[in-house]
C-alpha cells in the first residue's frame, strides 16, 4: 500500500484512491461538493483543493484537486497549508455569491452540506457588491421541491439523474452563469429514483416535498433503523418521526443492499403510516354492522374465547414480519395456516425459494448484481417490481467501461473520462418480457414474448450452454438464444434474473436451468429471483411447500371445519376473487383481523385489532436475496395499537399454550422461530438482541440536539412524562446513549461533529464508500449449495395453454406507484397512481375496434359451459395501446383498482365496452414555481 | 466595622416592590413574545433554531406552509415553568421574531397556566427591532414578493437566452 505524507504526517492508504477519498477514509476533514462515493469524481466544484509538493525540497507546492489526484507512494500533500485553505475559502465564497440567504425557510437547513462546508472553511462575509442572480422554480411533481436559487452548480443532480439512474428529463440548461438545473418545462420528474436528489444535492435545491409541508429539522426527528416494506429488495431505511407522525424516510447505507440510494416507492411510500384510516382501538362488530370500540383487555379476552374451541384457522401475510407469522402458525397449527398469498402466487413463491435453495448458483446481493458483466432478465419488469435492482443493472452494464478503463490504467473514479472513453459500449444486458421495460435503453436486445415463449427461449439458452440439443423453436428465437448463450458463456460473472411477476413457473425454471448450465460449464453464475413482497421469501421459508392455499382453507371453511379465523396484516380481497373471499369470511363465525389500517377484510371482521405499522413495531423480514433484516419501532404506537406479535403472544399466553410459556420478549420469539424452522435458523443474526449495549449504553433514537422535550407534551400536562422505555431492543427512545461504531443493523441516524448532513456517513464507514464500521446489516439465509449441480434437467416439458380465438393471455403490468398495497395509500404517491387499465397491442386493438381511452370488458368463459355465449364479465377497464406487447398477450394494471379479479396468466375474452365514458384529459397542477 | 458603618450612609438600592416599580432596560430578559414584521405579518418562520438553542428544551413548535408561501408555526408553545429566561432563543432567531421583554410578573398558582401557546405569545407590534423583515432580505418567493425582489437581487434569469 502506498504511503503518502499529509501535513508532515505519513499515512498508509489504499492504492488506486484519490487524495480526497484517502483523506476522508483517514478521518481527516477535507471539504468537497461534487465528488460522491458512488458516482466518482469530475472536479467540477474545486472545493477539495489541497497543496501537492513535488518533493521534500519543494516549499511552494501547487494547488491540485484532491478528488482528481491519485495517491502515489511518497507523494506529499498539505490540507492545512495556507494556500489550500485560502483557496477553499474563496471557492465557497464564490459558490455562495447568489445564495438567497434563506436557510431558516430551507428544508435542507440543519443537514445541509453547504452549511457544513461553509463552516468548515471558515467563510463568513460576502465581499461581492453586485446583485444576486435569481431563477424561477419549477413544479416537479408531488414528491420533489425545487428552489433553484440555492444551487452551487456542483452537477451532482444531473450526474445522478442522467448518468447514474438513466433519467432524461432533468438537465443542466442555459449558458454561463445562467446555468439552470431542471426540466425543459414544468412537470413531474419521470425517473423512479428522482427522490435520491434530495440526498444527492448538497444544498436545498431539491428537497422532500412531503416533508416541507409539515417540516421538522433533522435534529428533531426520532429515527430508528428500518427496512423498506415496498418490495422484496429490502432496502435499509431511516424513517424519522416527530409528534407521532412519520415525517420522512432517508436512506440507511448498506454496502451490500441499497448502498446510497432508494427508489421513490420506498422513500415516499411510507406516508401510509400517518393515514387517517388507521385503526386506533380494537373494534367489536355489533349486529347492525357497526363497530364498537373495546379496550385492550376486553379485546384480548374476546380473542382468547374465540380461540378456545381449537377449531382455528390462520392466514398470515407476506407483508407481516416473520415473528408475527410464526406465532400465528404456532397458534393455529401448520395445517390450518395459510401464508396469505393468492392461489396463483403461492406455488410461485415456494418455487422461487426452492430453486434458489437448491441452486449451485450464487444468490447475489445488489452489490454483486452491480458487478455482473452479462445479464439476462426473463419476464421481470424490474423497475416496477424490484426498482432498486433496475438501478443496479444500470451500473452493471458499465462494467465494460471499467474494463476498458482498466486497460488504459484509468482509475475507476475518473467518471467523466471513463464515460467519454466508453461512449455507448456496455456490458450485455438481455431482457425478454411480455412488453417494454424502463431498462430498454441500455439493453443489447429486448424481446417481447408471451410467458411460455420466454420459457422456451430460456430452455433453448440453457441447452445451448450445456451443449445439448435444442428443442424445436422458432428460428428467430433460436438465433436470439445463440447470441445470449454466447454472451453469458463468455462472461466472468453472468447473472440470470427472473421472478414471479409474470405468473409463470416455467419461466423461473428456465432461468434456474440457465444458471445451472452455466455453473456446470465453469462453476460461475448468479441466479436472482424476484418475489412480490417484503417478506414473501420469509413466508415461503416458514411454511415450506405444503401450506394450504387460500381456496383450500375456503373449502374447509365451507365444510364448517373452523369456528374462528385469524387474519394478520392481510387484505384478502387483494389475494383472490371476491366470491371466494366472501364465502371464506361468511363460513367462519368469528373472523379476527389484526391490521393497522382499514381495508375491506378488516371491515368484514367480527373483531378488529389495531396492529402497529412497520414504523411502530419490530420485526424480521426476509428479502428476495434471503437476507433476514430487522426493523425497529421508530416511535411508540398511539392508543391501543400493538405489534401483531404482541397481540398473538398475549392471546397464546391466555390460552396457556405450552410452547410460548417461556417467550417474553421479541427476541424470544425470534429465537424460538429460528430453532423450530430450519430454513429460518439464521434470523437471530439479523440484529443484536435487546441485551446488547454499545460500550455499556443503548443506542439513542434522538439526536443530542433533540428539542422541545419539556414543551411538546405540555399542552396535555405540564408534568413531563417519563421517556418511554424500549424493552425489546438495544435502542432507546431518548437522546441518551452512543450512536457510534455500533453494528450496522442499529444505525438510527448519521451525525458527526462538523458534519450535520447525510455526508457524515463517511465517519461511520470503515473507509469512504465501504461497509459500515460496525458491519453490514442483515443475515444471509440462502447460501449456494456447493457443487451439487442437478443433473436431471427437466427440459421444456411443459405444454402451453392453447388459446381459443378471441382470447388473450392476461399478463400483469406493474406500476412502481400503485401496484403495492400500502405505499399506494401514501398521499403523495396516491397523486401519481393511475386508475386501472388494460394494455393491448395494435393487432388486438384493431380486432376489437377500440382506440386509446376506450373501454373494454374482460370476460371469463364459464368452464362448465362450452359455449361462447356464456361468459362472465371480470372487469371493465380503460384501454391503453402499447404496441410492444407480445403477440397474444394483454397487459393489465396489477394491483391497481378494478383489476382484483383478474388471475395472472388466465386466458380472457375481450369485448369493446358499451356506454363507456372516455375520461377527460388530466390537468396537472402547477404552483407557478413561486412558492415554498 | 468601619466598612459596615460606611454602608449605613450610602443610598439604599432596595425598592419597595410592588408599590414602587424598578426601571428595567428594554433588553431585560423577562416574558417572551413573538413579534410581527413591519408589515404586520407574523415574523416567525418556524425554523426551529430557538427550540434547538433552548437549554431546558421548553420551546416546541410545528412548521406549516401558508397559502401565500410563507413558513409559519402551526403551533408555538413555550413552557414557562421550565424557561430560565436565558435569552438564547432570541439570540438564535434569524428573523427577530422571538424577543424577551422586561415583564417578569408572570406567577401562577397552577403550573399548567405557565404553558403559553402562540395566541398568548404573539403580539401585534415589532418589539425591540422595528425594521427587520426576513422575507424582504431572503430569496424565498412569497405572494407579493417575487423572485428578484429581495435584497440585492437581480431580475430572474431568462434561461432560454444565450446573451451574456
Ligand atoms: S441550501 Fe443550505 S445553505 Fe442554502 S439555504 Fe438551504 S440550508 Fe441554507
Ligand atoms: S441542483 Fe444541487 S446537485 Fe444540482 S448542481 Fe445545484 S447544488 Fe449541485
Ligand atoms: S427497491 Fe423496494 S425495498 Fe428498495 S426502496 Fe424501492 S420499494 Fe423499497
Ligand atoms: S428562531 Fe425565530 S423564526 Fe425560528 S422558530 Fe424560533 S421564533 Fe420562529
Ligand atoms: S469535490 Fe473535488 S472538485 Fe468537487
Amino acid at each position: 500500500m502506498p504511503v503518502i505524507q499529509i501535513d508532515g504526517q505519513e499515512y498508509e492508504v489504499e492504492a488506486g484512491q484519490n487524495v480526497l477519498q484517502a483523506a476522508l477514509s483517514l478521518g481527516l476533514d477535507l471539504p468537497y461538493f461534487c465528488w460522491h462515493p458512488a458516482m466518482g469524481s469530475i472536479g467540477a466544484c474545486r472545493q477539495c483543493a489541497v497543496v501537492q509538493y513535488l518533493n521534500a525540497d519543494d516549499d511552494r507546492g501547487r494547488i491540485v484537486m484532491g478528488c482528481m489526484t491519485p495517491v502515489a507512494d511518497g507523494a506529499i500533500f498539505s490540507l492545512e497549508g495556507d494556500k489550500a485553505r485560502g483557496f477553499r475559502e474563496s471557492i465557497v465564497e464564490a459558490l455562495m455569491l447568489n445564495h438567497p440567504h434563506d436557510c431558516p425557510v430551507c428544508a435542507e437547513g440543519g443537514e445541509c452540506h453547504l452549511q457544513d462546508m461553509t463552516v468548515m472553511v471558515g467563510h463568513r462575509d460576502r465581499h461581492y457588491r453586485g446583485k444576486k442572480n435569481t431563477h424561477r422554480n419549477q413544479y416537479l411533481g408531488p414528491l420533489i421541491n425545487h428552489e433553484m436559487n440555492r444551487c452551487i452548480t456542483c452537477y451532482r443532480c444531473t450526474r445522478f439523474y442522467r448518468d447514474y439512474a438513466g433519467g432524461t428529463d432533468l438537465a443542466a440548461m442555459a449558458a454561463h452563469d445562467h446555468i439552470y438545473f431542471g426540466r425543459h418545462e414544468e412537470g413531474v420528474l419521470q425517473s423512479e429514483f428522482a427522490g435520491n436528489l434530495v440526498e444527492v444535492c448538497p444544498t436545498g435545491v431539491f428537497t422532500d416535498k412531503t416533508l416541507v409541508k409539515e417540516y421538522t429539522r433533522k435534529w428533531d426527528l426520532q429515527s430508528a433503523p428500518s427496512v423498506c416494506t415496498g418490495c422484496a429488495v429490502g432496502c435499509n431505511t431511516m424513517p424519522g418521526e416527530r409528534y407521532g407522525k412519520l415525517k420522512r424516510v432517508h436512506n440507511r447505507f448498506n454496502a451490500e443492499v441499497n448502498g446510497y440510494f432508494l427508489c421513490d416507492r420506498g422513500r415516499f411510500g411510507a406516508g401510509f403510516v400517518n393515514s387517517d384510516k388507521n385503526l386506533e382501538f380494537p373494534g367489536l362488530r355489533l349486529t347492525d354492522g357497526r363497530f364498537d370500540a373495546l379496550d385492550h383487555h376486553a379485546a384480548l379476552m374476546r380473542m382468547t374465547t374465540a380461540c378456545h374451541s381449537g377449531k382455528v384457522a390462520g392466514i398470515g401475510s407476506p407483508r407481516a414480519s416473520v415473528e408475527s407469522n410464526y406465532l400465528l402458525r404456532l397458534l393455529v397449527g401448520a395445517k390450518n395456516f395459510a401464508p396469505g398469498f393468492s392461489d396463483a402466487e403461492q406455488p410461485l413463491v415456494e418455487l422461487a425459494f426452492s430453486l434458489q435453495q437448491n441452486s449451485p448458483a450464487l444468490t447475489p446481493d445488489i452489490q454483486t448484481i452491480e458487478s455482473a458483466d452479462a445479464v439476462l432478465v426473463l419476464g421481470e419488469d424490474l423497475t416496477n417490481t424490484a426498482p432498486r435492482i433496475a438501478l443496479a443493472l444500470r451500473q452493471s452494464v458499465r462494467n465494460k467501461a471499467y474494463e476498458m478503463a482498466a486497460e488504459l490504467r484509468l482509475q475507476s473514479w475518473q467518471d467523466a473520462a471513463i464515460r467519454n472513453l466508453a461512449q455507448t459500449m456496455r456490458s450485455p444486458l438481455f431482457i425478454a418480457t411480455t412488453a417494454n421495460t424502463r431498462l430498454d435503453d441500455i439493453t443489447e436486445d429486448r424481446v417481447s414474448l408471451s410467458p411460455d415463449n420466454i420459457a422456451s427461449l430460456g430452455f433453448a439458452i440453457a441447452s445451448l450452454i450445456a451443449g445439448e440439443p435444442v428443442d424445436e423453436i422458432d428460428q428467430a428465437l433460436l438465433r436470439r438464444a445463440e447470441v445470449i448463450a454466447t454472451a453469458l458463456r463468455g462472461a466472468q460473472r453472468p447473472l440470470v434474473l427472473s421472478g414471479t411477476s409474470c405468473g409463470s413457473a416455467v419461466v423461473m425454471q428456465a432461468a434456474a436451468q440457465i444458471s445451472q448450465a452455466l455453473c456446470k460449464a465453469d462453476n460461475r453464475s448468479m441466479l436472482s429471483l424476484v418475489v412480490p413482497e417484503a417478506n414473501s421469501l420469509g413466508q415461503a421459508m416458514l411454511t415450506g411447500a405444503t401450506a394450504p392455499t387460500l381456496s383450500a382453507l375456503s373449502k374447509r371453511a365451507a365444510a364448517k371445519e373452523f369456528d374462528t379465523l385469524i387474519v394478520v396484516e392481510n387484505d384478502l380481497y387483494r389475494r383472490g376473487p371476491k366470491e371466494i373471499v366472501d364465502a371464506l369470511l361468511a363460513n367462519i363465525p368469528n373472523v379476527i383481523v389484526i391490521d393497522s389500517m382499514d381495508n375491506p377484510t378488516l371491515s368484514a371482521s367480527s373483531l378488529a385489532l389495531p396492529a402497529a405499522s412497520f414504523a411502530e413495531s419490530e420485526g424480521t423480514l426476509v428479502s428476495m436475496e434471503g437476507r433476514a433484516q430487522r426493523h425497529f419501532p421508530v416511535f411508540v404506537p398511539a392508543h391501543e395499537r400493538r405489534s401483531s406479535w404482541v397481540w398473538l403472544l398475549a392471546c397464546m399466553k391466555e390460552l396457556e399454550i405450552e410452547e410460548v410459556s417461556n417467550l417474553h420478549h421479541f427476541d424470544d420469539v425470534t429465537r424460538a422461530c429460528a430453532s423450530q424452522i430450519v430454513a429460518l435458523s439464521g434470523i437471530t443474526g439479523a440484529a443484536p438482541d435487546h441485551h446488547f449495549r454499545n460500550v455499556g449504553v443503548k443506542v439513542p433514537r434522538q439526536t443530542h440536539r433533540y428539542s422541545g422535550r419539556t414543551a411538546m407534551h405540555a399542552n396535555i400536562s405540564v408534568h413531563e412524562p417519563k421517556q418511554p422505555t424500549d424493552e425489546e431492543s438495544p435502542l432507546a427512545f431518548s437522546m441518551e446513549g452512543l450512536n457510534r461504531s455500533q453494528p450496522g443493523s442499529l444505525l438510527p441516524y448519521v451525525w458527526a461533529p462538523g458534519w450535520n448532513s447525510n455526508q457524515s456517513l463517511n465517519k461511520f464507514q470503515s473507509e469512504v464508500g465501504a461497509p459500515l464500521k460496525g458491519g453490514t446489516a442483515g443475515a444471509r439465509l440462502l447460501l449456494p449449495t456447493a457443487g451439487s449441480v442437478n443433473r436431471g434437467m427437466h427440459k421444456s416439458n411443459f405444454t402451453s395453454a392453447k388459446l381459443q380465438s378471441g382470447q388473450w393471455i392476461m399478463v400483469p403490468r406493474y406500476r412502481i406507484f400503485g401496484s403495492e398495497e400500502l405505499s399506494a395509500k401514501a398521499p403523495a404517491i396516491a397523486e401519481l397512481v393511475d386508475s386501472g387499465f388494460v394494455e393491448i397491442n395494435n393487432v388486438c386493438a384493431q380486432s376489437l375496434g377500440v382506440i386509446e381511452g376506450d373501454g373494454v370488458e374482460l370476460q371469463r368463459a364459464d368452464p362448465q359451459v362450452q359455449s361462447d355465449m356464456l361468459k362472465a364479465p371480470v372487469a371493465t377497464l380503460q384501454v391503453r395501446i402499447n404496441d410492444t406487447l407480445a403477440e397474444g398477450c394483454v397487459g393489465y394494471s396489477a394491483g391497481l383498482s378494478g383489476t382484483e379479479d383478474i388471475i395472472v396468466g388466465e386466458p380472457l375474452a375481450l369485448q369493446k365496452a358499451q356506454g363507456w365514458q372516455r375520461p377527460s384529459p388530466q390537468i396537472i397542477g402547477t404552483d407557478g414555481g413561486s412558492n415554498v | 466595622m468601619w466598612t459596615i458603618l460606611q454602608h449605613s450612609f450610602t443610598a439604599s438600592e432596595t425598592v419597595e416592590y410592588p408599590e414602587q416599580q424598578p426601571y428595567l432596560a428594554p433588553r431585560y430578559r423577562g416574558r417572551i413574545v413573538l413579534t410581527r414584521d413591519p408589515d404586520g405579518d407574523e415574523r416567525c418562520v418556524a425554523c426551529n433554531l430557538c427550540a434547538a438553542a433552548c437549554p431546558p428544551d421548553c420551546i416546541a413548535l410545528q412548521q406549516g406552509v401558508r397559502e401565500d408561501g410563507r413558513w409559519y408555526p402551526e403551533f408555538f408553545r413555550i413552557n414557562f415553568s421550565r424557561c430560565i429566561m436565558c435569552g438564547m432563543c432570541e439570540e438564535a432567531c434569524p428573523t427577530n421574531a422571538i424577543q424577551l421583554t422586561p415583564d417578569f410578573e408572570m406567577c401562577e398558582y397552577n403550573r399548567d397556566s405557565m404553558v403559553y401557546e402562540k395566541e398568548h405569545l404573539l403580539i401585534s407590534g415589532t418589539g425591540k427591532y422595528h425594521d427587520y423583515n426576513f422575507y424582504r432580505v431572503s430569496g424565498l418567493a412569497i405572494n407579493g414578493k417575487d423572485k428578484g425582489q429581495a435584497q440585492n437581487e437581480a431580475q430572474p434569469i431568462d434561461v432560454k437566452s444565450l446573451l451574456p
